[in-house]
């Protein structure tokens, strides 16, 4: 991490005429603040674009008289948090849209949720609202009751202007938002000339369950235990990016016990991901060994972490302070022979999946992204890595106790299904390798810290690398010492977009593959 | 492909025999599933699962019963693709407002006799995230329900017991 840059940035946006303030915030550290006028939002984006800083969230806040617009950004491993206040009575600013795609869905999720207008931006429709509330109504504002003012019943959101294709053989395909597997809901827009896929557009918010808005008033064991089930494929990376926030905030260290747990969990979650899902890719092209084999080592993955911390994902394992739950020796003993097995049970497979041709007909060449979209999308996690975007946060922007280990994270530039399958299962094997080290250097003590509630005001961020990417947490505290605001960042977000995209000029049949190989959070991204 | 074969067979059959569960009384259940599945469903058990706001948790261990452990699929127990083909609703999450009519309508298309089963402490009670201005909580306040399977998530072998149970109750009315 090196945050020279920042100082050159700062230089730059004076040259620019853009006044820019740098602010004391010790709960944001390492992330840096500056505050900026909202007239220039814009420019700022621009600046940061010229400066190769890559888009990382955008959130806002209802400060009483005035909205709060904040955008985080990052370059070398080192994050940057600008922030900008607008007139409650006229609450407008240009967008980040036009320089970054990635601030496309965020700024009009803020604008649905906090009635900030981004003027100049490219798309006028809503984003995360539905029929639930109506278009003067903002649910993050603090008059807007957690109740809201709700119809009797919800009426179904038709009426969203799709992206129109015209043309002889062209037809649409709706999908959703009752999918035909077992998977979360959303609605997919096919645009298709015979079996060719022309266009994707994807409309989420159909899990859209309140929890930014829930999340105020909450103490921080009930913030924590929120985060975890943001996406509960991700409770561990989620849980701890807001435990992390919090006590940045709060000024609590969590002892190194904890954080080596914490660690080792977040690993299992990973692994546990992984295997799950290259064997569903396996399924998907009907490769049925595949999935009954990786289905297979995720269960026995999945009930040692049961045995070990007693939950099978680790939910509520991760609290403000430290962890919920310590590792005996038995069950450190059983992971190490776990390791051992399950090691030599992916060599066999990897090498099996790496031959087979019929493998290597749907997935080579299949859901292509290529390394400038994905730059330009900002995309995180396997999907960045596979098409040669290789930023981890346990290496680049390293946490304890990733800071004194080697993580490896393996990049690579053909864009495929196949490219992405591969980085997942370099990543499995990457795991098994820091839990065996974790699991040696352990440090003895207590598994956590006492909780003090912070002063009002004080905010905090954290950041976390998932099994999908980067995830982030912003919390402020009120003056009761109770959860003023909270915003949890999926890596989805950023990976969604990029779904779109690498689905086009393939065929129909091929989405779920390709759908799969993304394995976007909606839950996580409709929040 | 002899790899693949050599494999199989090294692993063998991991599928586990339902009187293993922790609950003496399953070897039981076990046992008159198959029959109440044949006597109520002809010999199987169509379920359609609808993720209705979930946190995605409940999914994942759903996904876990055809997995080789438990396969659920030899009690003539299959997930289906619409719910026009199902006797069964298996619904998670917290009923989000955004939700709400798609969920109805998915009820309404699934033809009688049909069972519905709430999944998770969310789809029970509302769990974690309750009822909202983007939330109606529990499963009950939008569609009637005939069983609860609670847990956060429930476990497969939760999910299994509960899937079991709701026909029993179903076959002794
Ligand atoms: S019951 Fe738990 S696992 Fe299931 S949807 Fe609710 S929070 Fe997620």
């Amino acid at each position: 991490m090196t945050t020279a840059w920042i100082a050159d940035f700062l230089d730059q946006l004076e040259a620019r005429g853009i006044p820019a303030r740098e602010a004391p915030a010790p709960g944001l550290a390492p992330a840096r603040l500056v505050q900026v006028d909202a007239a220039d939002w814009g420019r700022l984006a621009h600046a940061a674009r010229d400066f190769e800083c890559r888009w990382v969230a955008g959130w806002g806040e209802d400060g009483g008289d005035d909205l709060l617009v904040n955008a985080c950004f990052e370059k070398d491993g080192a994050y940057l948090v600008a922030r900008a206040a607008v007139k409650r009575a006229a609450p407008t600013l240009p967008s980040h849209a036009p320089y970054y795609p990635a601030a496309d869905r965020p700024e009009r999720h803020t604008r649905d949720m906090l009635g900030i207008v981004f003027h100049d931006h490219p798309d006028a429709r809503r984003w995360t609202r539905h029929q639930a509330w109506k278009d003067t109504e903002y649910p993050l504002r603090q008059d807007f009751p957690v109740a809201g003012n709700r119809p009797a019943q919800t009426p179904p959101d038709d009426g969203y202007g799709f992206l129109r294709a015209q043309g002889a053989g062209v037809y649409e395909i709706p999908v959703g938002p009752v999918h035909a597997g077992i998977i979360e809901p959303g609605h997919f827009r096919f645009q298709a000339v015979g079996e060719m896929v022309l266009n994707l557009e994807e409309r989420l918010g159909y899990v859209h369950k309140g929890i930014e808005k829930i999340a105020a008033g909450r103490d921080a064991a009930g913030l924590a235990r929120l985060a975890g089930r943001v996406s509960g494929d991700s409770t561990v990376a989620h849980a701890w990016a807001a435990c992390m926030a919090l006590e940045r905030a709060a000024g609590v260290k969590p002892p190194p016990r904890a954080i080596g747990l914490r660690a080792l969990m977040a690993e299992r979650e990973r692994v546990a991901n992984h295997l799950g899902d290259i064997g569903a890719i396996c399924n998907d092209v009907s490769f049925t060994f595949g999935f009954y084999q990786f289905g297979r080592l995720r269960e026995e993955w999945t009930r040692l972490s049961r045995s070990a911390f007693g939950h099978r994902f680790m939910m509520d394992r991760v609290i403000p302070g430290g962890v919920a739950a310590d590792l005996d020796v038995q069950a450190a003993a059983a992971m190490e022979r776990q390791i051992v097995s399950l090691r030599n049970e992916l060599g066999g497979l990897f090498n099996i999946l790496d031959d087979l041709p019929s493998l290597e007909d749907r997935l080579d060449t299949t859901g292509y992204l290529d390394p400038a979209t994905a730059k330009a999308l900002g995309a995180l996690g396997y999907v960045g890595h596979a098409s040669g975007v290789a930023f981890d946060v346990r290496r680049d922007a390293a946490y304890p106790p990733y800071d004194a280990l080697k993580v490896e994270a393996p990049v690579f530039k053909y864009g495929d299904v196949a490219a992405r399958v591969k980085v997942r299962a370099r990543e499995t094997l990457a795991s098994l390798n820091i839990i065996e080290t974790l699991l040696a250097r352990l440090p003895e003590g207590p598994i956590g810290a006492a909780w003090k509630a912070p002063a009002a005001g004080a905010e905090g961020l954290g950041l976390t690398e998932g099994f999908r990417g980067e995830c982030l947490a912003y919390v402020r505290f009120d003056e009761n010492g109770r959860i003023a605001r909270y915003f949890p960042r999926d890596p989805s977000w950023l990976t969604w977009p990029a779904l779109e995209i690498l689905i086009r000029d393939n065929i129909v049949p091929d989405f779920p593959v390709c759908n799969k190989s993304v394995n976007g959070s909606y839950s996580g991204h409709d929040l | 492909m002899l790899r693949i074969l050599g494999k199989i067979q090294r692993i063998g059959v991991v599928t586990e025999p339902l009187p293993k569960i922790e609950e003496p009384a399953l070897a039981e259940v076990g046992a008159q599933i198959k029959a109440c599945v044949g006597e109520l469903f002809g010999g199987s058990l169509a379920i359609r699962q609808v993720d209705a706001g979930s946190c995605n948790g409940c999914e994942l261990e759903i996904h876990a019963l055809n997995n080789p452990y438990y396969g659920i699929e030899r009690f003539g127990v299959h997930f289906v693709a619409s719910p026009r083909h199902a006797d069964m609703l298996l619904v998670t999450g917290p009923v989000s407002r955004h939700m709400e009519a798609a969920l109805r309508r998915t009820y309404d298309a699934t033809p009688e006799p049909k069972l519905v089963i709430a999944v998770g402490e969310c789809g029970a009670n509302g769990g974690e995230f309750g009822v909202s201005y983007a939330s109606c909580g529990a499963v009950t306040n939008v569609i009637p329900v005939d069983a609860v399977i609670r847990g956060c998530p429930p476990t497969p072998l939760d999910l299994m017991r509960g899937i079991l149970e709701a026909i029993g109750k179903q076959s002794s009315r």
